[in-house]
């Protein structure tokens, strides 16, 4: 089954090309949309929602051409904005129960949606309060609340994480997360940062300049390169921690490179390729071995910047040909 | 057969919450209409505070007031002195309490539109099933509801208050709905003018000075100008001059049409020529401020 279709959509505006040929199929589940600000990602779900229309090409959602049916689609999918659109002077409860009507929920069956929907984003008391007094972690949750209430089968969530604090970033990605797992709701999310959506996503499609870059499967993208980061404290045994467990990995068969001139960390961040989950372990032993302590291990974040860097190389040297492109691409990841 | 489970339950379970999951919705979606009914409901109730803070209720009740007590007084009065005829026509009333009607639509016209602009709620309503339409007519229909709430309940008073001290039905039948339609059409216009400057500017504060420029300042000029040219003895001139202030464009198509005296210095009422063309400039009005909000809107989209 196909959630969202789009066949060389186009959109044409008198002065930028904010979608250019545009074909991609997504299924159910959660899709990631990738792509530097000014990439066309808030063009797309505008013509997706039915709001403004395409200039050349189709596309369809839940099966429903966007062209004609466009009422219908905004009865079926819920749609969270990037900007704030809370007014502050009402609570979240009044909001969201509004919002529910204007989806068209009656009255009774509304206010119930609301209640449920503000638990399941993770807002109890505070929601009979003004929304002007609320964080913005708070802030982004009644945003996804009324996005979810009126029980949507598809979502689209422009940038959920923007604003928020790494922990706030977490919890919104697992919120993600569960409206596909246990709500049983599609989800199209738009980020900037790849890495962030590599985890989340079950799909990512990567759009730049209103092309598209790529569109795959998310264990593709993070198959090939899955760069560790280590860094590890001193002791009296070793005065060079990072220099010993280098060449102790070195040793084992496992090249690292430093962190790059000029980075913070550099020189004491270690940087290998894993190949599977048994590269997480060997690390700890090496560590263990050396008797060094640990400071952190952490997946590097791609960036989205990666992967247009090398679909441009691409694109200047060997021009046209798809194939290779895709392949390039496919290691920029 | 499920057994009948003992009332008293160990003190711990009481306090237990039950994460029952995420349960779906497949009850009714009442479209587009409903949504439509619901916006127009929320923002008229809204026009006079009603489930917003008990701040936001003190100057729309208080408008109200002030509207209703002298229609009040004056049908004390009529009764206490026995009198046969109110004291001022219905179709008078609103002329007479125009600044305070104006100051109503200043405060609430914002309220109504600059709300959803300056905090871009807007496009979560056009997400939705409705339409820009949809959002404009509830909004135009809402402020004039509201208008019309505010203008249509001291002529009520009156007329109830005149029925009560028996003065004649059927005249004051007549003369009470030749007013309901007065207020009606300036309630529209009132609401269309309002609108289209407060959806122009976000900022409140802007729009409140706005619409009072536009409606009371405009009636200030156009008197003043109908005061020279009566002391000038240029008495044709006046009605002309009427046409260029919302208030004076109802006081001139009530006296044309609606049995009113023209309330202009000299007590000009404009011939049935000029009477036609009050009246289109007034639809003209309000068809044409619909049309500007359309326009408004649909740029504002998502």
């Amino acid at each position: 089954m196909t959630v969202i279709a789009t066949e060389s959509l186009s959109k044409r505006f008198p002065r930028v090309t904010a979608l250019d040929r545009l074909s991609v199929d997504i299924g159910p589940g959660v899709t990631g949309l990738v792509g530097a600000n000014g990439a066309g990602k808030s063009t797309l779900i505008k013509i997706l929602l039915g709001l403004s229309p395409a200039t050349e090409g189709r596309a369809e959602v839940l099966g429903l051409d966007v062209a004609t049916k466009g009422g219908t689609i905004r009865e079926r999918v819920g749609y969270m904005p990037e900007h704030d659109c809370l007014p502050p002077d009402v609570s979240a409860t009044e909001f969201v129960v509004h919002m529910a009507r204007m989806s068209g929920l009656p009255p009774t069956a509304a206010r119930e949606r609301t209640a449920d929907t503000l638990r399941h984003v993770g807002l109890y008391e505070e929601r009979y309060r003004p929304i002007g007094g609320y964080s913005t972690g708070m802030k982004q949750r009644v945003k996804l609340a009324q996005a979810l209430v009126h029980d949507p089968q598809l979502v689209f969530l422009d940038e959920p994480t923007n604003g928020l604090d790494p922990v706030g970033r977490d919890e919104m990605l697992g919120l993600i997360r569960r409206i596909h797992t246990e709500f049983g709701i599609s989800v199209l999310v738009t980020s900037h940062l790849l890495g962030e959506l590599e985890r989340t996503c079950d799909h990512v499609v990567v759009i730049d300049g209103g092309k598209l870059l790529r569109s795959s499967s998310t264990t593709d993208f993070t198959q090939t390169t899955t760069t560790l980061a280590i860094e590890v404290t001193d002791s009296d045994t070793h005065p060079d921690g990072t220099r010993a467990v280098r060449d102790a990995l070195h040793a084992r068969g496992v090249e690292t490179q430093a962190e790059g001139a000029g980075l913070p960390g550099a020189g004491h961040i270690l940087l290998l390729t894993a190949q599977s989950e048994e590269s997480y372990d060997l690390v700890r032993d090496v560590v263990a071995d050396l008797g060094l302590g640990l400071v952190r291990m952490e997946q590097r974040r791609h960036h989205i910047s990666e992967v247009f860097t090398d679909g441009a190389r691409n694109d200047s040297d060997e021009r046209g040909s798809d194939e290779q492109r895709k392949e390039a691409v496919g290691h920029g990841g | 057969m499920a057994v009948e489970q003992p009332l008293t339950t160990p003190a711990g379970d009481q306090t237990r919450i039950h994460d029952i999951g995420y349960r779906g919705y497949d009850g009714p979606r009442l479209g587009r209409a409903y949504a439509r009914l619901s916006l127009y409901s929320q923002s008229l109730r809204g026009a006079y505070g009603l489930g917003r803070s008990a701040k936001s209720k003190v100057l729309p009740m208080l408008l109200f007031t002030v509207m209703c007590v002298p229609a009040a007084i004056m049908v004390a009065v009529a009764v206490a002195t026995k009198a046969h005829e109110l004291p001022v026509a219905y179709t008078r009333y609103a002329i007479m309490m125009q600044a305070v009607i104006s100051l109503y639509v200043a405060a609430q016209a914002p309220q109504a539109v600059s709300r959803d602009l300056r905090f871009k709620t807007v496009p979560l309503y056009f997400s939705r099933p409705i339409e820009t339409a949809d959002y404009v007519r509830a909004k135009f229909a809402s402020l004039a509801s509201a208008i019309f709430i505010l203008t249509a309940a001291p002529l009520l008073v009156m007329y109830v208050g005149a029925l009560l001290s028996k003065l004649g039905f059927a005249h004051q039948t007549k003369e009470f709905a030749e007013g309901l339609v007065s207020v009606a059409l300036l309630s529209l216009l009132f609401a269309g003018i309002g609108l289209v400057i407060a959806a122009v500017t976000p900022r409140r504060g802007f729009g409140i000075a706005a619409v009072i420029a536009v409606l009371i300042i405009s009636y200030g000029a156009v008197s003043t100008l109908q005061a020279i040219a009566d002391v000038q003895n240029h008495t044709s001139a006046i009605p002309w001059i009427g046409l260029f202030s919302p208030v004076t464009l109802i006081d001139g198509v009530q006296s044309a049409f609606l049995g009113a005296t023209a309330r202009n210095p000299g007590a000009i009422n404009p011939s049935s020529g000029q009477g036609v063309l009050y009246v289109l400039v007034v639809l003209g009005l309000i068809a044409g401020s619909y049309g500007l909000l359309m326009r408004r809107y649909k740029k504002v989209g998502l």
